[in-house]
């Protein structure tokens, strides 16, 4: 024992007590309280709240109609939707602008994702490429690519190209920028380990850059699939003679509100279905990179 | 002897220019090794030693002097050297196997022959069962062991070990020189080593650079002339503990009185 240390700390406590003898310190409360614990309910049980609420909520909305507190001329009816629904897909005309819209989506996904990739891991070849070509790449980030879309509409006519070239204008941006993040973080010295063994900027390019930003792709389908259907929809809002977005338009301009609500329906069931094969992609992929 | 050493480094010098003023990475220096020679590099931080490595490596121009490999002047030339920096570095997208033979793929042989060259190697050097698995499934010690074979691999003279063994624990690290040692005398490379260490340095060179910082510079050579092949219980001989005590002295007093004029031996 160090006789030193223990001779000093009395002292030490003296100089500490006289010194807040004047100000009583505040007590700290004892506490002895259970620790919260949030009881976890069953998952049947949460999927019998969460159809309750939508059920409720329908019930609601078809109540309030009836007894005109909602204007069903503005908001319509569940009961009106329905029958609009089966005589929607009933008429035949459904599947044509289920398939129209779809095939923009996936199309300027395609296009807008790849053509993206490849621009932005093209400024790894070369950083003066890549500095000249920045304030075209920030150009294209800041413009609202919706605004153009009467201009696209125009340029490309009615048809289907339209649409996939707004699609594209979104996604391939997003790419574009992802792919340059990537290619910047590759890893320096990893360059320099390929270059030590004598490796051609090709073969860095092709065994070094493009699998590290292979994960930096992948993450991008989500977003891409999302800002694809919005273009869709936005060129088919523009001029269009298919199409979920031209069906809203139509059923809009018309008064026909059950259609509207039919329409973004059916285009929320198509969200949902390109996300979920997305998603599927995405999984797959990661797959075969993550290790 | 050789009469022309393998590697030789002829008034090497490295100064940047950096807005308007110079800074002298390296005052010139000369470093001459023989074919099979294993020599070690130690000093602080700043004195040059990575400089060194990328200059022989080619991947950076020296301000003034020359790099010989075997006579043959490669100043500016990548693909001389099998260089392996401090990090292991291995692509994480690629099976072990596939990461040990990337030297060989990138210099021309087919990817299966790669691959049928790489596996005996793998088995002998203590990673046999892991030639599928993936460098994220290794250990510190193994990652390393799997970068110095792909270092190895390729079909070079001369090695440039940086630090390799620099981020691993005791335990590991002295293993690691043990099987460093090992695969120098199966091999029969000429091996350049950077290190902070002043032990290992020791324990698996023949012939030590010291160097000190302020400029750049080598203050002594040291030849080890403890006889191979070594084993662990040399390092409690007298004559190795004399030869650690004398390079950490020279590292001591070169930190303490910095730019001073450089002694060459």
């Amino acid at each position: 024992m160090n006789t030193k240390l223990l001779a000093g700390t009395p002292a030490v406590m003296r100089a500490a007590h006289s010194g807040q003898a004047a100000r009583k310190p505040t007590e700290q409360r004892r506490i002895v309280r259970k620790l919260p614990v949030q009881k976890v309910w069953s998952t049947p049980l949460i999927i019998a709240a969460q159809i309750g609420i939508f059920v409720g909520l329908i019930a609601l909305w078809e109540i309030a109609a009836d007894f005109k507190i909602l204007d069903p001329f503005f908001w319509s009816q569940p009961s009106v939707i329905w029958s609009t629904l089966i005589t929607f897909f009933a008429q035949g005309d459904a599947l044509t602008d289920i398939v129209y819209t779809f095939k923009s989506t996936i199309l300027g996904f395609i296009l807008g994702t790849t053509a993206g990739s490849l621009l932005g891991m093209s400024f790894w070849w070369s950083s003066n490429y890549a500095r000249i070509m920045q304030p075209y790449v920030i150009c294209l980030e800041s413009i609202p690519k919706l605004a153009l879309a009467p201009l696209i509409v125009l340029i490309f006519g009615m048809g289907l190209p339209s649409k996939v070239a707004i699609a594209v204008a979104l996604t391939i941006v997003v790419s574009t920028l992802t792919a340059y993040a990537g290619v910047r973080s590759v890893d320096k010295d990893q360059e320099r380990l390929f270059y030590s063994i004598g490796a051609s900027r090709w073969q860095v390019f092709t065994k070094l850059v493009i699998p590290f930003c292979i994960p930096w792709i992948i993450s991008i389908l989500r977003v891409n699939i999302g800002l694809a259907l919005t273009g869709s929809i936005v060129g088919e809002f523009v001029s269009s003679e298919h199409g979920l977005g031209r069906t809203i338009l139509y059923a809009g301009s018309t008064y026909e509100i059950s259609l509207v609500w039919v329409a973004v329906l059916v285009l929320a069931a198509l969200s949902m279905v390109m996300y979920a094969i997305v998603g599927w992609l995405e999984k797959v992929l990661r797959k075969g990179v993550d290790h | 002897m050789d009469a022309e050493p393998r590697l030789v480094l002829d008034d090497i010098s490295m100064v940047f220019e950096r807005g308007g003023q110079s800074f002298t990475a390296l005052s010139p220096i000369d470093i001459r090794i023989p074919a099979g020679k294993f020599v070690s590099l130690i000093g602080p931080s700043g004195c040059g030693k990575s400089t060194i490595f990328n200059i022989v490596a080619g991947l950076q121009l020296p301000t003034t002097g020359d790099i010989r490999i075997d006579g043959e002047s490669a100043t500016g030339t990548i693909g001389r050297v099998a260089y392996m920096l401090q990090k292991d570095l291995l692509l994480p997208w690629r099976t072990v196997v596939d990461n040990v033979a990337l030297g060989m793929e990138i210099r021309g042989v087919p990817m299966k022959e790669a691959r049928e060259r790489a596996l005996p190697l793998l088995h002998r050097y203590g990673l046999g069962g892991f030639e599928t698995s993936y460098p994220s499934a290794l250990s510190g010690g193994m990652r390393q062991r799997a970068a110095l074979l792909r270092t190895l691999l390729i079909d070079t003279e001369v090695v440039l070990l940086d630090e390799p063994f620099g981020a691993l624990d005791a335990q590991t690290k002295a293993q690691m020189q043990e099987w460093l040692l090992q695969l120098f005398e199966d091999f029969g490379r000429t091996v350049i080593f950077v290190t902070h260490d002043v032990e290992e340095a020791v324990f698996l060179s023949d012939d030590i650079y010291v160097m000190a910082s302020r400029p750049g510079r080598v203050i002594d050579i040291m030849p080890v002339d403890l006889p191979r092949p070594r084993d662990r219980s040399v390092v409690s001989s007298p004559r190795f503990v004399t030869m650690k005590k004398y390079c950490l002295d020279l590292l001591h007093s070169s930190a303490e009185q910095p730019a001073a004029e450089p002694a060459a031996a």
